[in-house]
């Protein structure tokens, strides 16, 4: 037990039968010694934690008023963006929450692997948190086809229709998915139950997450581990006042969205209500699935771009153990870091290749930053034998305090801005 | 650091852009709308006349099923004047205490009746395609309002060798030129109440304006709303920051 100090009587009334004050004190409060020298990169852990929120208030109240069939579903949206009091905001909040939550836990991940935090011994919240990736993903998948929409409907149709690749029982595993034989109302019944059910899936794992995060601390930009008091200070209020600083912010920009460009994340062909007889232009993914569409389509066989698609994410489980320099942090790898650099933009160019036709130029550089995105993970393998990594300083503390009254996260110093 | 936070959310926001950019259509003249911007508010003089563009022209073959009677005094409209638009119409009801379905003159509280009684019929009557419900089509198309615009005025002679299949229309800025609508304005095609020239263009944009208003109905409300929390979290932000920094001035 933390050094726990109340006069209130009733907080040690409870606190002697049932601990949860200094529970919470350890886990977020003044009884978590944490890093002195983390980065506002460190800031979007929470933030994504505060979108999951987000999500799950405005998606139960959402659900009290969303009807889950094919002849109503679409209706009922418009029920709620009409009829229902705030409806509207409810709606384009949930939606919107939707994106932010990943464009949040893309930074977060990105910042893991600049950071070298995927290391031991922290390999396993780092495979915890591709499983909330993955969960979230299939998360986002089914919700985008409850309002039953033109996307809706055909994203569904061909994201299922991957599983046909599988040889031998893929077809039989469609029908299974499908409760029949086209995407249809038990599809969306079941789609609906997955999707209010898989949220408090992600919020089990993120338990897990921050559970392993405890066990260690979290890592710091330097990517040497705290060893002494000189090195740490209590999460609680030095971190719980720069995470709130980070919280308005997220909001800010979150708001922005909601109430001045709801639609900016959306296809309009998503206002069109389904047709299972006329199938859109371009179908085309929500943007954060784009880089592994770009993927799957970069390939010509059908069932190894399924095999790319899901390889390049469980690729990020093997990680830790791809790359096998003992130097955590970027900045004493100056060319990690240039590879880094290359893997982000390479990334980001894929997601522009997703929402592009398959053809011509788009498909020629669809390919290479497919290959490219493999090659990333073999480039580093070799790297972490080659690389000479930069002198380590030898404590948080030295390297922090020796600069004098810079900013706090002094440690960004070396790093590109 | 903030440069490349700011960096890569530009990069997000861009490539969503992007994405919606990605739909095809010939370049689309960008009107500038009463209602675009921080602060745009509908034109309630626009969206009447725009109203009647629909009710005089549209509705002999759209819908606009979403949108009932009573949400026009959202348009300025009293409720007896609601009452009588809506006694204009004729609507299916039933069945009776007889078992059968009656028409009976319309109330607030109906929904604009659809043309046709169906997707098919619709279809049969329109040299195959069926005239899509308008209530949402600001919002189901790349452009938006500036698509409905842009298509209403986009009717021209095709290029020499363009051949359009029979019944189509040629059209600037439909995907692959040809349209199943004939073009629906014309000079003088309704005779404003509040004694506005009816230019081709003008009916053009009351009714583009009018279908914004559809598609979102609470678009007032949103900006309004939205000008104060971004406010009142800008400020709530910069007392966090100021406070973040207090915690952490002990540490040097
Ligand atoms: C004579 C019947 C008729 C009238 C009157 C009519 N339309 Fe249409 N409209 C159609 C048909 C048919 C289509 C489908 C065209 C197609 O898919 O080729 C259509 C399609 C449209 C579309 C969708 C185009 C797209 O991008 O897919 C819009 C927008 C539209 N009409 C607006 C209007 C407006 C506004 C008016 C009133 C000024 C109007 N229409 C009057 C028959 C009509
Ligand atoms: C991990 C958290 C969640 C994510 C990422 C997520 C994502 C999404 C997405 C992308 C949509 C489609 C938005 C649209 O275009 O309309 C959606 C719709 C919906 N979600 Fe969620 N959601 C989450 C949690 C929840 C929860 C906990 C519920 C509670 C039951 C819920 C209920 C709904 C409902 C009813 C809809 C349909 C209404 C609508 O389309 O607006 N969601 N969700």
């Amino acid at each position: 037990m933390s050094g726990l100090k109340t006069n209130n009587a009733v907080i040690r009334w409870i606190e002697y039968r049932l601990p949860i004050f200094s529970f919470l004190d350890d886990a977020v409060g003044s009884g978590y010694p944490t890093p002195r020298n983390l980065n506002y990169w460190w800031n979007f852990g929470s933030l994504a934690g505060l979108a999951l929120v987000i999500l799950m208030l405005t998606g139960i109240m959402l659900a009290m008023q969303y009807t889950p069939h094919v002849i109503f579903a679409f209706d009922s949206v418009e029920r709620i963006m009409r009829d229902v009091n705030s409806g509207w905001l409810l709606r384009y909040i949930h939606m919107n929450g939707g994106s932010f939550f990943f464009i949040v836990v893309y930074i977060h991940i990105f910042r893991g692997l600049y950071y070298g935090s995927y290391k031991a011994p922290r390999e396993l919240l780092w495979i915890l948190g591709v499983v909330i990736l993955l969960l979230m993903m299939a998360t986002a998948f089914m919700g985008y086809v409850l309002p039953w929409g033109q996307m809706s409907f055909w994203g569904a149709t061909v994201i299922t229709n991957l599983f046909s690749a599988i040889p031998l029982i893929g077809e039989s595993i469609v029908t299974w998915l499908w409760g029949g034989f086209a995407v249809d109302n038990p599809t969306l019944n079941r789609f609906y139950a997955l999707h209010y059910l898989l949220p408090f899936v992600i919020v089990g794992a993120v338990v897990l997450h921050i559970w392993a995060l405890h066990r260690f601390g979290s890592s710091n930009p330097l990517g040497i581990e705290a060893n002494g008091p000189q090195d740490k200070i209590p999460f609680h209020p030095y971190y719980t006042a720069k995470d709130a600083f980070g919280v308005g912010v997220f909001l800010v920009l979150f708001a922005a969205i909601v109430f001045f460009a709801p639609n900016l994340f959306g296809e309009p062909d998503n206002y069109i209500p389904a047709n299972p007889l006329s199938t859109p232009a371009h179908i085309v993914p929500e943007w954060y699935f784009l880089p592994y569409y770009a993927i799957l389509r970069a390939i010509p066989d059908k069932l190894l771009g399924v095999v790319a698609m899901f390889g390049s994410i469980l690729i990020l489980f093997v990680l830790p153990w791809i790359d096998r320099s003992p130097v955590r942090s970027a900045k004493f790898r100056p060319i990690y870091k240039q590879f880094f650099w290359i893997f982000l933009a390479d990334c980001i160019v894929l997601g522009y290749i997703g929402a592009k036709p398959p053809e011509g130029i788009f498909l020629i550089v669809g390919r290479l930053a497919t290959a490219y995105y493999f090659l990333h993970f073999f480039i580093i393998f070799v790297l972490s034998y080659v690389e000479r990594p930069r002198p380590l300083p030898s404590s948080i503390g030295e390297a922090v305090l020796k600069g004098g009254g810079a900013a706090p996260p002094a440690a960004m110093a070396g790093e590109k801005a | 650091m903030k440069t490349l936070t700011a960096a890569a959310l530009a990069a997000v926001i861009a490539l969503g852009a992007g994405q919606a950019a990605a739909a095809e259509g010939a370049a689309l003249p960008k009107y500038d709308w009463s209602f675009s911007g921080v602060f745009g508010k509908f034109d309630r003089a626009e969206l009447q006349r725009g109203l009647q563009v629909y009710r005089e022209v549209c509705s002999a073959c759209h819908g606009l099923k979403y949108v009932a009677f009573r949400n026009l005094e959202a348009l300025g409209y009293s409720e007896d004047e609601i009452k009588e638009m809506s006694a204009e119409y004729s609507v299916v009801d039933g069945p009776d205490d007889e078992g059968e379905m009656f028409e009976r003159a319309g109330r607030p509280s109906d929904y604009f009746p659809s043309p046709f009684p169906n997707d098919k019929a619709a279809a049969a009557a329109n040299n195959g395609a069926a005239p899509p419900d308008l209530s949402l089509m600001a919002k189901a198309r790349p452009g938006g309002p500036d698509h409905i615009r842009g298509l209403l005025l986009g009717y021209e002679d095709p290029p020499a060798e363009f051949e359009a299949l029979e019944g189509l229309s040629y059209n600037l800025y439909f995907p692959g030129n040809q349209i199943a609508m004939a073009a629906p304005l014309f000079d003088e095609a309704v005779e404003y109440a509040d004694g506005t020239e009816a230019t081709t263009e003008q009916m053009a944009t009351d009714v583009a304006s009018f279908l914004m208003w559809t598609a979102e109905p609470y678009l007032e409300e949103r900006h309004s709303m939205g000008v104060k929390v971004v406010l009142f979290l800008l400020v709530f932000t910069g007392i966090l920051y100021a406070a973040k920094r207090k915690v952490w001035s002990d540490l040097h």
